[in-house]
């Protein structure tokens, strides 16, 4: 990223502290800033600013009504008010006026405990929706290899339409139908494949509720570990979190980091095509010995010992090693070293030209 | 590449060439919209359609092959237009005055019929590149998997020093590499001719440090490239090969050779996570734990290198790589293997690799660092070429057009080029069991436009066998306007259809690297 060093400060006063924040962000930026919590369901940090789910309102001086901050922009000397009892009794009919038309069995919600509704639910402190519930008993959609969509937990937060449209440039979803009616599909109801979907799971990562969960990994709960790594398909090193649970890899999620190359977003490779491959039953788990002909089990002892005395009687251009663009660096490193120290020749390389 | 990945978003043009970047290079494809986003112009360069090119300004649809003559053709335009920045070439480069003389033998009407783009559209494409700054050239295997692959690179740097897209941020050459730590692997020195950090086998200042560090002596001889490798085990100069986490008989060109040459070896090693074409044709076959089951370092295409943590346990009896070579090692007595962990090798690496001086793990889990990063206070290096050129200054080269190795004739009238599907990566190894990713792309196909299929008779779905000079697959015809007439596409992850069969081994003088992006079949109903 460049960054302008002449980007202009403003000093605003949020809740009565004075905080510096760059011209031109918003009021919602300047108070996650200084670390003051307002609620929110629509907002982004990848996303351009939208307004919908109306609960980041705020009290700002000279200004009538109840601006949005997430999408008013900070003017120098601007003063804020986050929380005040007007704001709080206005977020409370807001959010259950959101969740009159959200399922309430949390508990068997596979979801549950890792939900941003509820986190939302908890900070404003709803404990019970007065309004009648409204059901919308629609069909889950299950025509993704990979993911399963329920609209039955939408909050028409609109997040996995923007970041399908304004971050991966697809637009393979959007809002159908209008009004009460309103929904997230695909045009004319097609099959995701059929619309231009290419899987690479944004929306499912940047969903606030249960609506999009990965199938595979949906009830597994939630992790034991989380381990930030590297993605082992292209050459653009994105970062993943592998979620591990009982010993296994259960998902590979992209992790929104600023500093990463990929900012919270992956492929349909390096977000849906890991986990499966890791713990294939194919996977090799012990060494193999060529015996009449046929590949035999063996010890890691026996094949090592028998890989070194043969190699022993190869050393020079006879032999040749071909390391891997696959590997660490280290391996690589000690494959070239093992070649050039050890067997006493330069016969080594790998794929790059391919 | 030498500058950044999240530079591109903030260039004013990007000229995308031999890149099917949606495809191959997902997250760069952002970068890239990004960027168009934000009102950048982009110029795309590819045979084949593919999303991108839905986004440009320009698409030049070149007849594979004719990369030399399209960029010389725009360099052509952007000088003869005085669009060229003749302060910055005087300044900072050598040999203009070769390469302007080259340049007269691209007339626009000579590059219009090599090509088979129309001379206003390649003017166009100059005139944005050369204007829109800063500018930046992204490429990938479809510049360099020719046999004048050199000749393309060249072309794609002459015409960023022309128009001084280089040394700053969001311009530059920018190629992608294709697999998560190839580049890594060239900087470790997994080359015939380089320790690590490209420091040259026959210098013997730099053998003489190696021989110091590694208490040995060592060979002054460059040794075999890959090609050169098979063809060696062919001719039984090569009689023992060790193979880690490679798959050469689904990936090089012309399998049916290569296998025998496989064949032909008296002992192959082979060390996978999965018994692949290659390891059934091993005589010891070694389990390695996958990616996921280890700590390292990958280097990324902007050649940032980045932890690798180990998440979970090995799978089974399968152990690292690195273990496993050092184990082998200290059984056959030698000295300098003595690891318990990966840093340890992390910092031998940096106190023999300049550019990777100043890299140790502590550092590394504050993030990644580009090199070059000489010291440990140095905070890497996100573009490269800044002030002056590495070398000193950036030399011009002359280059004449070179039609491929194999063109098409009677007998093979169309024109095979070979890519990438989103949904698969390589020779499939990993991909090809993730059902759901089968789910999507469940088989080969070879893309055919409609014109040559009702020529042929062929319907969309219809399996037919696609024959080269080398050997020939069956497989299933998808009719599409994706790729024009006379060219065929198909991808190489599919070992049932394997199309390194048909592919061409001629290679670049230079690079050694084959000719997988262009060569002569025929396509015949079954």
């Amino acid at each position: 990223m460049v960054v302008d060093e002449r980007a202009k400060v403003v000093t605003v006063t949020i809740d009565g502290r004075m905080v510096k924040v760059k011209d031109g962000c918003t009021v919602l930026e300047a108070a996650r800033q200084a670390g003051i919590y307002v609620p929110t369901l629509c907002y982004h940090p990848s996303l351009s600013p939208y307004g919908a789910c109306r609960l980041c309102i705020v009290e700002i001086e000279n200004m009538r009504g109840f601006p949005t901050a997430c999408t008013t922009p900070v003017t120098d000397g601007m003063v804020i008010r986050t929380d005040s009892a007007q704001l709080r009794e206005l977020r409370k009919n807001i959010f259950e006026l959101i969740l009159a038309e959200h399922p309430k069995q949390c508990v068997t919600c596979a979801k549950n405990l890792r939900c941003e509704l509820q986190e939302v639910a908890s900070r404003i402190g709803v404990e019970e929706v007065t309004l009648p519930p409204i059901r919308k008993d629609l069909p889950v959609y299950r025509d993704s290899p990979f993911f399963d969509r329920d609209y039955n937990l939408c909050v028409l937060c609109g997040r996995c339409v923007r970041v399908c449209q304004e971050v991966r440039g697809v637009g393979a979803i959007a809002f159908v139908y209008r009004g009460s009616r309103a929904l997230v599909g695909t045009a004319f109801d097609k099959t995701l494949q059929d619309s231009g979907c290419q899987f690479c799971g944004a929306c499912v990562d940047i969903c606030p509720t249960g609506a999009l969960l990965d199938r595979e990994s949906k009830w597994s709960g939630l992790p034991d570990k989380s381990v930030v790594t590297i993605c082992p398909y292209c050459g653009v090193g994105c970062q993943l979190s592998l979620e591990v649970k009982a010993g296994r890899v259960v998902r590979s999620v992209p992790v929104y980091d600023e500093s990463s190359v990929n900012k919270g977003q992956a492929c349909v490779k390096g977000r849906f095509g890991i986990a499966e491959f890791v713990h294939h039953p194919e996977r090799l788990s012990s060494p193999l010995m060529r015996k009449d002909g046929k590949l035999v089990e063996t010890s890691w002892e026996a094949a090592l010992g028998f890989v070194a005395e043969v190699l022993s009687r190869h050393k020079g251009d006879e032999f040749a090693f071909i390391a891997s663009a696959k590997c660490t660096n280290e391996e690589n490193y000690l494959a070239q070293k093992f070649t050039r120290a050890v067997m006493g020749t330069n016969n080594v390389d790998h794929c790059a030209r391919l | 590449m030498t500058n950044s990945i999240n530079e591109i978003g903030d260039a004013s043009c990007v000229f995308v060439i031999g890149s099917s970047t949606s495809s191959g290079h997902p997250i760069v494809a952002l970068e890239i919209k990004r960027a168009v986003r934000s009102g950048a112009r982009l110029i795309v360069a590819n045979p084949r359609e593919f999303d991108l090119c839905d986004h440009a300004d320009v698409w030049l649809r070149h007849i594979p092959g004719s990369d030399v003559a399209l960029l010389m053709g725009m360099a052509k335009v952007i000088y003869d237009e005085g669009l060229a920045d003749l302060a910055f070439v005087s300044e900072y480069c050598e040999n203009f005055d070769a390469f302007k003389e080259s340049l007269k033998k691209f007339e626009l009407e000579f590059v219009e019929k090599v090509t088979g783009v129309p001379r206003e559209a390649i003017s166009q494409a100059a005139r944005l590149y050369a204007t829109c700054k800063p500018a930046t050239i992204i490429y990938a295997m479809g510049i360099t998997q020719h046999t004048h692959g050199t000749d393309n690179v060249l072309a794609v740097a002459n015409l960023a020093m022309l128009t001084g897209n280089i040394g700053k941020p969001s311009s530059g050459v920018n190629p992608l590499r294709g697999q998560n730590n190839v580049q890594g692997a060239c900087d470790m020195g997994a080359l015939p001719n380089v320790y690590t950090g490209y420091q040259r086998v026959d210098n013997p200042e730099v053998r003489r440090k190696f021989e110091i560090a590694w208490r040995c002596d060592l060979s002054p001889n460059p040794g075999l490239t890959l090609s050169e490798m098979i063809d060696a085990a062919y001719n039984r100069r090569l009689k023992a090969a060790f193979v880690m986490g490679e798959n050469p008989l689904l990936s090089d060109p012309d399998i049916n050779h290569t296998r025998e040459a496989f064949k032909r070896l008296e002992f192959l090693v082979v060390q996978d996570m999965f018994l692949t074409e290659t390891a059934q044709l091993a005589h010891v076959v070694l389990p390695a734990t996958s990616f996921a089951e280890k700590d390292g370092t990958f280097t990324n295409t902007e050649r940032r290198v980045q932890l690798v943590r180990k998440a979970v346990e090995p799978i089974g009896n399968s152990r690292p790589d690195w273990w496993i070579i050092c184990e082998i090692a200290k059984r056959m007595g030698a000295y300098g293997f003595d690891f318990s962990h990966p840093s340890e090798v992390m910092d031998e690496i940096a106190r023999l690799t300049p550019s990777y001086g100043g890299i140790n793990y502590e550092r590394l889990e504050n993030g990644g660092l580009q090199w070059p990063c000489p010291t440990t206070d140095h905070p890497g290096t996100p573009i490269l070429h800044v002030g002056k050129f590495v070398r000193g200054l950036g030399l011009f080269m002359p280059l004449e057009y070179k039609p491929p190795a194999e063109l098409p004739d009677k007998d093979y009238p169309f024109i095979l080029t070979t890519g990438r599907s989103l949904f698969h990566y390589h020779t499939g190894t990993m991909t090809r069991r993730v059902r759901g990713l089968n789910a999507i792309d469940p088989e080969a196909e070879v893309e055919i436009n409609p014109e040559d299929a009702a020529v042929l008779k062929i319907v969309h779905g219809e399996k037919v066998k696609v024959v080269s000079r080398r050997g020939e697959v069956v497989v299933k015809a998808k009719v599409t306007e994706k790729v024009p007439p006379r060219v065929v596409f198909m991808t190489f992850h599919f070992a049932e259809s394997p199309v390194n069969i048909l592919t061409n081994p001629a290679v670049d003088p230079v690079a050694k690297i084959p000719e997988l992006k262009v060569s002569a079949v025929r396509i015949e109903k079954l």
